[in-house]
């Protein structure tokens, strides 16, 4: 726990520390401002109505990001479920579908932003189809992977036990998944993340992706080291309650230790 | 419950022959122990009986008409891992049996049809002595008590053939004689006809009413592959009076164990009634 800890307490001291001589040496120095500063900064974003358009911004820019990022993900998740285990468990499905995805998953998915800003405008579609299409084909071969790798012994004994594809889809084969798909959630969050700021930052009139790059050109470092830190808190409670929620669903997966 | 019958059956991976023309009629309520070297194709033929692999020839005749290239409720598989379902506990792997057979497309039973199934699935476990671990998942079970579950959840699909493909080859040797007190009494109770698949043979002629040999008979020096195992040797054993110790070591010579002595020694020392 201490150990752990460790690291974090060595990047804050460095930085306040190196933050301190520089306003030392000039107490208007924009690049590494104090904390207290940060802190005013944050706290302003977060409670002060814009005097523009009477929004908290902070909280108007979390909320367009998350239902973009959640919305993104979970349309990625859905696909990668039912492709993923029609490929590894269909074998005709597979004959037809897993060349393709092979190819797919290896076209970088920002090259394909401009393609989907034409195609869908400036909009939220092409910022979630962003996302979506640039996690999916990742977590669709790895599901698909993961039904393939099932002991053949298990598919055998549900259908000596009267299994039907279906249901031993609904009994066996899902069940069997979802571990490894709540692993390949909390994977897909970080590129999810990266396709978000991206999209943000290119066209968008808000999110936390378009705040930062927005007052980037008035070099605030006040506002952006919060809000990474922001980002970063954001990305840390998603990827517990995700592991919380596989324990949840999959007990099994999960054994306690020195039980 | 069902006769088997097996007339000419081959199997052939591309070049490499695995078994070549297996004849072999298997009456209702037999317990066929299957021996033979490792790699001889033993456990293909229990596969092919299961229909989890296809024969390149041959007929395969369980109950009355031919099998159904696919593993079906009729014909009930216990092997050596793999055998129960990691994501349910004890007792929610034999209630499976019953949502997988009449569960609908939902794949589970509820209701009173539920409340039906969970009673039997209680009393199963009963029976195989798993009561205290029914809310425990697989990988806390040792490894005895996960081929118990195994055997409980097959027995409750009521197959009418049971295979078994080295249930016991996994297993520490005091267990494994508890196993086979179970498997006995259970084949007695419920008639069923048995293959089983086993390196031990020992547990071959202790427990079998009849032991087949695997091995090839024809040799070709250039092209090892090119022939297939066969049975070689048929012996019909009697439950009461055992079988005498040179059949044991007979046998063990063909499939030339290493371990005759132990053989020998598990047959001797089965404490006859």
């Amino acid at each position: 726990m201490f150990l752990g800890a460790l690291p974090f307490l060595v990047v804050a001291v460095a930085y306040l520390v190196t933050s301190g001589e520089r306003l030392a040496a000039n107490p208007n120095d924009k690049l590494l401002p104090s904390a207290v500063h940060m802190w005013s900064a944050f706290l302003d974003l977060a409670t002060v109505p814009d005097r523009r358009s009477g929004d908290l911004i902070l909280w108007v820019d979390t909320y367009a990001s998350l239902i973009r990022l959640f919305i993104g993900v979970g349309a990625a998740t859905f696909i990668a479920l039912t492709l993923g285990i029609a490929i590894g468990f269909i074998p005709r499905v597979r004959a037809l579908l897993l060349p393709f995805v092979t190819v797919v998953c290896v076209i970088p998915p920002l090259a394909l932003l401009p393609i989907l800003f034409i195609a869908l405008g400036l909009g939220e579609t092409a910022k979630i189809t962003l996302i979506a299409t640039g996690v999916a084909p990742v977590m669709v071969r790895d599901i698909a992977n993961r039904v393939i790798d099932l002991p053949p012994e298990l598919v055998a004994k549900a259908q000596t036990l009267g299994g039907n594809s279906w249901t031993m889809v609904l009994r066996f084969v899902l069940p069997q998944v979802m571990p490894r798909l709540l692993t390949c959630v909390r994977l897909a969050l970080g590129p999810a993340w990266l396709f978000l700021i991206a999209a943000e930052a290119i066209a968008s009139t808000e999110g936390l992706g378009y705040r930062i790059f927005l007052v980037r050109r008035y070099l605030s470092m006040d506002v952006i080291l919060p809000y990474v830190a922001w980002i970063t808190l954001l990305a840390v409670m998603t990827d517990w309650l995700l592991v919380r929620l596989s324990h949840a669903v999959s007990p099994w997966a999960h054994p306690v230790e020195g039980k | 419950m069902s006769r088997i019958v097996v007339h000419g059956l081959e199997k052939s991976y591309g070049d490499a022959r695995v078994l070549e023309r297996v004849n072999v009629v298997a009456e209702a309520g037999e317990f066929l122990s299957l021996v033979g070297a490792s790699g001889c194709g033993k456990s293909t033929f229990l596969r092919i009986l299961l229909g989890q692999e296809q024969a390149s020839g041959g007929v395969v005749v369980v109950g009355d008409s031919p099998i159904v290239p696919q593993p079906t409720p009729e014909r009930g598989i216990v092997f050596q891992r793999y055998s129960v379902f990691p994501h349910l506990t004890a007792l929610q792997n034999v209630i499976l049996v019953e949502d997988f057979r009449s569960g609908g497309p939902f794949g589970r039973v509820f209701g009173v049809k539920r409340k039906r199934a969970r009673e039997e699935a209680e009393a199963m476990l009963e029976r195989v002595g798993l009561s205290h671990a029914r809310d425990l998942y697989p990988a806390s079970l040792s490894g005895g008590m996960q081929q118990r579950l195994a055997i409980a959840q097959t027995l409750l699909g009521r197959p009418r053939v049971l295979l078994l493909d080295e249930p016991f080859g996994a297993l520490d040797p005091g267990i494994r004689v508890e196993m086979h007190e179970l498997l006995t009494e259970i084949w007695t109770e419920h008639g069923m006809t048995v293959v089983m698949v086993t390196h031990d043979i020992g547990e071959a002629f202790k427990l079998g009413t009849r032991v087949l040999v695997f091995d090839k008979v024809r040799h070709d020096p250039q092209f090892p592959s090119a022939y297939g195992a066969t049975i070689t040797y048929d012996l019909k054993l009697d439950r009461k009076t055992r079988a005498s110790s040179q059949d044991v070591a007979k046998v063990a010579s063909m499939v030339g164990t290493a371990r005759l002595d132990t053989a020998v020694a598990t047959t001797a020392s089965q404490g006859r009634p």
